[in-house]
């Protein structure tokens, strides 16, 4: 999220505490000077935060392997050979073959591309329907925000999974249908926390002032109320990121996510539904089960520091 | 406060309402005939109507719904598709074993992370401290089926010393077989609710003892074991019960994972058994009894909240 370019100065996280000159039309130098200031703070706090920067780490190469995937695993993930089917770990292959022959270090290479890329959309998805209700709903308040507010509780209230899993069997299981599903049902978070955001900022100085000059609805909200909300908006979309990562696996795990022959870290482990391939094939199951821990815990971590460094005084 | 369960109550019933709505509705749109299904395929079309009828499935979904809605208040859930069983009956069976699962998962979770949460925040920046905190991170990080396969390797096959799966040894009706089956399933489902909850102690525990009044108990002396145990820790533990109520609908869910890798035969897999064989009544079953489980999970938090800080009063 860049700063605002034209008019007023962007509000970065820490609401303003000193009234502003809010009739300068441009942004003046020195408030510009405590912008950098506070982007550099949060930068700052959040590489002191050990974890968070091995997170990060962690997770940029991960992204780097999801990217460059194709390039990277050593087999075609998809070339079966029923000649060595089950074999265990060699030179060759480095964590053995699956039941049907197919090259596992591959297939869990290729896998992260679908495991992070449904985090990654499906978060995105929530965040925009999250914002966009939330921002409504706090601003005009009335029917509409009683409305929102009880459609959200019902959604909350049900663990989500049961629905998810009931939608999968209507619409059938894929990927893209994963992403649209979760992406439906993850708003709720984002639309408390912007919904709370609004309703407390609403009848600033700053907002007063931006309607006081005529600015319309449209642009208070989006220039002025918004903004306030990034980094609360962001640390909860960094640990959506990683339940989503967790709800994809656990649901490709049951057979009900993504589909066989694509591979996903979730349905590699559907091999290890059977007794005999835990106990003496852990090479199938070990690999993708921890790379779903690795990036989950690293996306944590992120959000850990990020959460640190955008607010210290935020809880959980 | 009997008026304000009233409310509470009445503001509960649309929400409860509105889950069985959506459930009614996307389970009507599955597709795949359900008497296809059920029946021999070589069936005339004639029968397979006259079946369609009998299970009212010929009419409009909103009057279908509405009859659904009218039997279950009187406490008629059906049938169930695949067996003919009442689905109270296949539903009542289930229900046990989940809520040993869950309730003793939770105990786990509470009694695991009540005293590290403290002892984190009473030496905050400490080894403990930075430990505990990655620790409760590896906690919701782990997906719990990858959790139970890997304990399942470890306890079960490697070193013999639990059972794989299920939840009695065939022909053993003791409490320890239960426990021993018990133990594996109860481990991974608590882990998430523990990292949750550590954390959440640690916060609300570092806010209480900045509180004036802890300054007043140092004050007047109060030893430090006094302070922290009696006169922070009671403090602090309050926004903890609330975290009770948000954590059942994820116990619930995990369960249905946990389930599954564990083949405990509790409600969870009754769901996914109930998706894969397309059994409508007992699908609509279990969802009405989860959202009333998790809305009277929601006011029974309320209520031992207001119980707990007499500062709250409802109105």
């Amino acid at each position: 999220m860049s700063g605002a370019v034209d008019m007023r100065p962007s509000n970065e996280p820490t609401p303003p505490n000193e009234p502003k000159p809010s009739t300068e039309p441009k942004p003046a130098p020195n408030q510009a000077e405590n912008s950098d200031q506070v982007k550099h703070n949060v930068l700052r706090r959040f590489l002191r935060h050990k974890l968070a920067v091995t997170g990060f780490v962690l997770l940029a190469l991960l992204v780097l392997l999801a990217v460059f995937a194709p390039y990277v695993a050593p087999h075609d993930p998809n070339f079966v050979d029923p000649v060595s089917m089950d074999d265990s770990p060699s030179r060759l292959h480095p964590f053995g073959l699956d039941t049907v022959g197919r090259d596992v270090l591959s297939r869990v290479i290729v896998a992260s591309r679908i495991s992070l890329s449904v985090g990654v959309v499906a978060v995105g998805i929530y965040v925009i329907i999250g914002s966009v209700l939330g921002s409504l709903a706090g601003y005009f308040g009335g029917v509409l925000d009683v409305l929102l507010t009880r459609v959200c509780d019902t959604v909350l209230s049900f663990p989500q999974i049961v629905l998810i899993i009931v939608i999968v069997g209507v619409i059938g299981p894929s990927i893209w249908n994963i992403m649209v599903v979760l992406g439906l049902l993850g708003w709720p978070q984002i639309f408390r926390i912007v919904r709370g955001q609004f309703l407390s900022l609403r009848e600033q100085d700053f907002v007063q002032a931006g309607r006081a000059m005529g600015a319309r609805d449209g642009r208070l909200i989006f220039r002025h109320v918004l903004p306030n909300s990034m980094g609360p908006i962001l640390v909860a979309a960094t640990f959506g990121t990683a339940s989503a990562i967790l709800t994809e696996a656990a649901l490709s795990y049951l057979g009900l996510g993504v589909q066989p022959p694509q591979a996903s870290w979730g349905n590699l482990l559907i091999q290890a539904q059977s007794i005999t391939v835990i106990e003496q094939q852990p090479w199938l199951w070990v690999p993708p089960g921890m790379l779903i821990f690795v990036s989950v815990l690293a996306i944590n971590f992120v959000g850990d520091g990020l959460r640190d460094a955008l607010d210290p005084r935020l809880k959980l | 406060m009997l008026k304000y369960l009233l409310k509470r109550v009445l503001i509960a019933l649309p929400v409860i309402l509105g889950v069985t709505i959506i459930m009614y509705t996307m389970i009507s749109l599955m597709p795949g005939d359900i008497v296809d299904l059920m029946v021999e395929p070589n069936l005339s079309q004639q029968a397979k109507d006259q079946r369609r009828h009998e299970l009212g499935l010929d009419r409009p979904v909103p009057i279908q719904y509405a009859r659904w809605l009218g039997r279950s208040v009187q406490g008629d859930l059906g049938y169930s598709f695949v067996n003919s069983q009442p689905v109270s009956k296949r539903i009542g069976q289930r229900v046990g074993p989940t809520l040993l699962l869950s309730l003793t998962a939770l105990g786990i979770a509470y009694l695991v992370a009540i005293p590290v949460g403290v002892v984190s925040a009473t030496k905050q920046y400490s080894v403990w401290d930075y430990g505990s905190s990655v620790l409760a991170l590896v906690g919701v990080s782990i997906p719990g089926f990858f959790l139970g396969i890997g304990l399942i390797y470890i306890f079960a096959l490697k070193l013999h010393v639990l059972p794989v799966s299920g939840m009695r040894s065939l022909g053993v009706e003791t409490t320890v077989d239960l426990i021993r089956h018990l133990v594996m399933p109860a481990v991974v489902l608590s882990v998430g609710t523990m990292g949750a909850v550590t954390r959440y102690t640690r916060s609300s525990m570092l806010d209480v003892v900045r509180q004036d009044y802890i300054r007043t108990a140092r004050a007047k002396g109060v030893k430090e074991r006094g302070v922290v145990y009696k006169h922070a820790l009671r403090n602090a533990l309050l926004p903890v019960i609330t975290l009770l109520g948000l954590q059942l609908p994820n116990l619930l869910a995990g369960a249905i994972i946990t389930e599954s890798v564990f083949n405990w035969p509790g409600m969870g897999r009754l769901v996914i058994e109930a998706i894969s064989n397309r059994d409508y009544p007992v699908l609509m079953g279990t969802s009405l009894l989860t959202a009333v489980m998790v809305v009277a999970g929601g006011l029974l938090t309320d209520v031992l909240y207001s119980a707990a800080d007499p500062r709250i009063r409802f109105s």
